[in-house]
C-alpha cells in the first residue's frame, strides 16, 4: 500500500503525476496555532493541500460518562471545563436544559442577569479569538488590546461569582448569587468604553492590506456546504445563512431585546472576521438594553434541593459564541441523569476543516483553524 | 408526524411529544428512506446531533438518536432507531455529511456499527483501545489497562 495514503480519505482528484510529488506533513499536536492539541495530517503537492485529516481526542476526559455518575447539580461545574473560554454559555445551556426537563423556569430577574453575563462572555470569547487569530496570521498588536478588554469582563465575572474562567455562574433554577453593588455600573462602563475599542481593532485590521490578503478568499464555505456539514454559529452566518438561535428559538431573556444578526456573503475567513466583529457590537447593544431594566424579584425558582426530573428527555440548544451548543438530557426519574449528550459546536465545525483547506497553501491552514474558533477542550470533551 | 405516518405506515413505530418536543421511533430497515424524506420533503436540512443511548435491559439495547432542524419551518425533530448489540444501523452520512464524525464518535463510545459509513473508526479514543466507555456495563473506573501500560508506561491512569 502506498505509504503516503491517508487512511479513510475520500478519494481526491488525481493529480497530473499521481503520488509522485506528494508528501504527508503532520501539523501538531504540539503546534502553537492549533490552540491546544490538534493534529492535522496534510497531504501536500508542493505547498498545495490536496487533503487533510484531523486527529483529535488528546483532551478526552469522558465528560458524558462522568455525568451519569453525578447528580444534576454536581455535573453543572463540569460543563464549564469543555469550552473553557466561554464557560458561562456552557453553563446556561446545561441549566436551561435541566430546567426544561423539570418543567421549571428561572425567574425574570435571573433570566436578565443570565443574558447580560452570557453576552459579556460572548464578547470575551470573540476577543480571545480575535487576538489569537490575528497573532497566528502575523499581526502582533491586536492580542494586547483584546486581552486588555477581556480582562475587564473577567473582572466583572470575578466580582460576581469569584471565578474568572470556569465560573459556574448559574444554578439550575436561577442564580446562586445576587448581583453585587455596582454591577450595572461596571457593565455600563465597560460597554461605554468598548464601542470605540471595536472600532480601534477594525482600524488595525479591516483595511490592512496584509490582513485582507491573508483572509479574503481563504477557506471558502458556501451556505449549502455549511448546512450539509452541520456548521453553526459565526461560520454559518458568514456563509450567508441568517440564523441565530437567540432569534429563532429565544431563550433566557433574548426575546425582550433588539439586535441584528450580522451575515456575510462569501463565506471566507474575512467575512467570518467581519461577522464576529459585528456580533461583539450587537452583544454590547444587548447588554446596554438589559442593564437599563433588570427586574426586581427572586433569583431562584422553587426547584427543591434534590432534583428528580420526571422520566423523559429533552434537547435544548443555545447560541454559544462558537455555534449551537446542545444538551440532550435523558432522565430515568432518579437524581442522576441517565444520559447527557453534549452537542459541541467546535467538534462539528472542525469537521468542515477538510473542505475548507483543500487547494490552499500550508500557511492558510493556520488562518483557517483560527477562523473556525475551536477550543480543543470542547472538541474532545 | 401525520405525514410521516401516511408515507411510511408501519415503519414509524411510535410518535409522541415529550415536553413539547416531537420524536419518531423508526424502523431500521426504512431508516435511510425516512431520513431522505425528512431532509428533502420535510426540509429538515440540518443534522444538529447524532448520538446513542444504552438501555441494557431492552431487547434491542441501543437507541440511536438524531436531532434534526429545519430552517424553513424553524422546527426540531428527533428521530430514533433501535439497534441490538450486534446489529448494524444504516449510516446517514449520505443524507447529512455532518453525520460522519458523529457516527464515528457513536461507534467509539458504544460500538454501534454504521453500515455504509465511509471510514468507521475510533475518533476520540486511541485506535487500539478495547471496550466502549459509554455502555452502561463499562464501569466509570474501568479502562484498557493493557493499552495504558504499553503506551503510557504506567500501571494505571487513575
Amino acid at each position: 500500500m502506498d505509504e503516503t495514503r491517508i487512511t479513510g480519505m475520500p478519494p481526491v482528484e488525481e493529480t497530473a503525476v499521481p503520488g509522485a510529488d506528494e508528501i504527508v506533513l503532520n501539523m501538531g499536536p504540539q503546534h502553537p496555532s492549533t490552540h491546544g492539541v490538534l493534529r492535522v495530517k496534510l497531504r501536500l503537492d508542493g505547498e498545495k493541500i490536496e487533503g487533510s485529516e484531523c486527529f483529535i481526542g488528546y483532551l478526552h476526559r469522558g465528560v458524558e460518562k462522568i455525568a451519569e455518575h453525578r447528580t444534576y447539580q454536581q455535573f453543572a461545574p463540569y460543563v464549564d471545563r469543555m469550552d473553557y473560554v466561554a464557560a458561562v454559555s456552557n453553563g446556561l445551556g446545561y441549566c436551561e436544559a435541566v430546567e426544561r426537563l423539570l418543567g421549571a423556569e428561572a425567574p425574570p430577574r435571573a433570566r436578565v442577569v443570565r443574558t447580560i453575563l452570557t453576552e459579556l462572555q460572548r464578547i470575551a470569547s470573540h476577543l480571545l479569538w480575535l487576538g489569537t487569530h490575528a497573532l497566528d496570521i502575523g499581526a502582533l498588536t491586536p492580542v494586547f488590546y483584546c486581552l486588555r478588554e477581556r480582562e475587564e469582563i473577567l473582572k466583572i465575572f470575578e466580582k460576581y461569582c469569584g471565578a474568572r474562567l470556569t465560573t459556574h455562574a448559574f444554578r439550575i433554577g436561577g442564580l446562586q448569587y445576587e448581583t453585587y453593588d455596582g454591577f450595572e455600573h461596571d457593565v455600563k462602563r465597560f460597554c461605554d468604553d468598548f464601542a470605540s475599542k471595536v472600532d480601534e481593532y477594525e482600524q488595525l485590521l479591516t483595511g490592512n492590506r496584509i490582513w485582507v490578503g491573508r483572509t479574503k478568499g481563504i477557506g471558502l464555505l458556501n451556505s449549502e456546504q455549511a448546512i450539509a456539514l452541520g456548521v453553526t454559529g459565526p461560520p454559518l452566518r458568514a456563509s450567508g445563512v441568517k440564523w441565530d438561535i437567540r432569534k429563532a428559538m429565544p431563550y433566557a431573556a433574548y426575546d425582550q431585546y433588539e439586535f441584528e444578526i450580522p451575515t456575510g456573503k462569501n463565506g471566507d475567513t474575512y467575512d467570518r472576521y467581519l461577522v464576529r466583529m459585528e456580533e461583539m457590537r450587537q452583544s454590547r447593544r444587548i447588554c446596554l438594553q438589559a442593564i437599563e431594566n433588570i427586574p426586581a424579584g427572586p433569583i431562584m425558582a422553587k426547584v427543591g434541593k434534590v432534583l428528580k426530573p420526571p422520566p423523559g428527555e429533552v434537547y435544548h440548544a443555545i447560541e454559544a459564541p462558537k455555534g449551537e451548543i446542545g444538551y440532550y438530557v435523558v432522565s430515568d426519574g432518579t437524581t442522576q441523569p441517565y444520559r447527557v449528550r453534549v452537542r459541541p459546536p467546535s467538534f462539528i465545525n472542525l469537521q468542515a476543516l477538510d473542505t475548507m483547506v483543500r487547494g490552499h497553501l500550508v500557511a492558510d491552514v493556520v488562518a483557517i483553524i483560527g477562523t473556525l474558533d475551536i477550543v480543543l477542550g470542547e472538541v474532545d470533551r | 408526524m401525520k405525514r410521516f405516518r401516511q408515507r411510511f405506515g408501519e415503519a414509524i413505530r411510535e410518535a409522541w411529544l415529550d415536553r413539547k418536543q416531537a420524536m419518531l421511533v423508526v424502523d431500521a430497515a426504512q431508516f435511510q428512506a425516512i431520513a431522505l424524506y425528512a431532509r428533502d420533503d420535510e426540509k429538515f436540512n440540518l443534522l444538529s446531533d447524532l448520538t446513542a443511548v444504552d438501555w441494557p435491559k431492552r431487547e434491542k439495547r441501543f437507541e440511536v438518536v438524531l436531532q434534526l432542524y429545519s430552517f424553513a419551518k424553524n422546527e426540531r425533530l428527533r428521530l430514533k432507531c433501535a439497534a441490538g448489540e450486534r446489529e448494524a444501523v444504516p449510516s446517514v452520512t449520505g443524507v447529512w455529511p455532518a453525520a460522519n464524525w458523529m457516527e464515528r464518535e457513536c461507534y467509539d463510545m458504544f460500538g454501534i456499527v454504521f453500515e455504509g459509513h465511509p471510514d468507521l473508526k475510533r475518533i476520540l479514543l486511541p485506535d487500539e483501545w478495547q471496550g466502549y466507555p459509554l455502555r452502561k456495563d463499562y464501569d466509570i473506573l474501568q479502562q484498557d489497562e493493557a493499552w495504558v501500560r504499553e503506551n503510557l508506561g504506567i500501571e494505571s491512569g487513575q
